[in-house]
């Protein structure tokens, strides 16, 4: 029997609400508000109560996919991110790089963050940089 | 106090008599629900005490629940305050726990603990640690019936309109276990919109908790919106004694005034 709550942070948004992520036997269970955290103090809004829902859903990807021929397929990691490079790159050298705009997400963290847009502004070279919060 | 529990747990896990206990552990600088099984350090065990008495309480009946309905057969340990000990007979009688697979450790709160949650009854009846601290004059729902019947629903409607429709006061709850809420359903409650309605959805959980509520005011503490839900569901639970002459969770196999069929029993 391997009952645990493991301290953690909400993926949804950029408050960072503290919550522990209940677990039974290996499986989620809950979602229980931390409430000592400063942050939020034992509450949560829908969002955060139901951060352990989507973890284990069937319907969640677990590989890159591709659109080969009008179709999704799933290839590898290395395929994906080659592809990705390489159209990067095309685009960036056939039309410009504020032809490239880059989403940041706040389900990230500010580290990953910082890191997209310092690849964005001096990687491709653009300003184009913007918040998925704002979508 | 600490100790004694400890030590009684230490007892029921190294005896056999329970397959684990559901209490709290101080851990990364936070207080978490926590299950001790045998060989576990019980170190970090805490009472939910962090600057002041019971500020980090959690619905540790809600994970004896989730724990029971997995391990049927297993005999669990929780530690209990007042709140909790009426909820464990609540849940008793709602069947969703065993009390032959229960052995509460019942503490005792301490006066300003009771006092701030205008508190009943603020120890178990098991009482295994601590001293009964006196129990509190219900005297909020008094006083807030002091105003006057429009003022009261200008009241309320303006604390319902704050809801931001998290559901924290039916998750947190340790009386809620039902596998379809009418909070979901849509014939009571539309879908998506906010503000909620006023004051249907308020009152339809008000309703569900009348004679399930147990005052433990984990429901208040959860509400980003502070709306003063321990409040509005004592009022219910006054009706529900002032009609039946009955209190959820006082006495350990009462039924349910509402969940009995027939001709109303006698007083």
């Amino acid at each position: 029997m391997d009952y645990r709550n493991t301290l953690t942070t909400c993926t949804y948004c950029g408050c960072g609400c503290n919550l522990f992520l209940e677990s039974l036997d290996g499986k989620l269970t809950g979602t229980i508000p931390c409430k000592t955290s400063p942050v939020n103090e034992g509450k949560l809004c829908i969002k955060g109560w139901n951060a352990h829902a989507f973890v284990q859903s069937e319907r969640r990807l677990k590989k890159p996919l591709l659109r080969k021929n009008g179709e999704l397929v799933e290839v590898s990691w290395e395929e994906a991110l080659d592809y990705a490079a390489s159209r990067l790159k095309d685009i960036r050298k056939t039309n410009s790089p504020d032809a490239v705009g880059f989403f940041a997400s706040a389900k990230v963290t500010n580290e990953e963050n910082y890191l997209m847009q310092k690849f964005a502004r001096a990687g491709i070279g653009t300003n184009s940089v913007d918040h998925c919060a704002r979508l | 106090m600490i100790d004694q529990v400890k030590q009684k747990i230490n007892d029921l896990l190294s005896n056999g008599s329970v397959k684990g206990v559901v209490a709290l552990v101080h851990s990364n600088g936070n207080v978490a629900p926590c299950l001790y099984q045998k060989g576990d350090d019980l170190d970090k065990l805490c009472l939910g005490d962090t600057d002041s008495a019971g500020d980090a309480r959690y619905p540790l009946n809600k994970v004896l629940v989730t724990l029971s309905r997995q391990y049927p057969d297993e005999v669990f340990g929780v530690l209990v305050r007042g709140c909790d000990e009426r909820g464990l007979y609540g849940l008793y009688r709602l069947n969703q726990l065993d009390p032959e697979r229960v052995v509460p450790i019942g503490i005792a709160c301490p006066q300003s603990l009771a006092l701030q949650c205008e508190c009943k009854k603020p120890w178990p009846d098991n009482m295994m640690a601590g001293k009964a601290s006196e129990g509190i004059d219900q005297k909020g729902v008094a006083n807030a019936e002091c105003d006057s019947q429009p003022e009261r629903f200008s009241y309320w409607a303006g604390q319902f309109l704050k809801c931001v429709k998290c559901y924290g006061c039916r998750d947190i709850c340790p009386m809620c276990f039902c596998r379809e809420c009418s909070l979901e359903c849509e014939d009571l409650v539309s879908k998506g919109d906010l503000p909620v309605e006023i004051p249907v959805f308020h009152l339809v959980r008000a309703m569900h908790m009348a004679d399930r509520c147990i005052d433990c005011g984990l429901c208040d503490e959860a509400c980003p919106a502070d709306i003063p839900l321990r409040l509005l569901y004592k009022k219910t639970a006054l009706i529900m004694n002032a009609e039946f002459g009955f209190t959820s969770g006082i006495n350990k196999y009462e039924k349910s005034p509402l969940s009995l069929m027939g001709p109303a029993p006698e007083k």
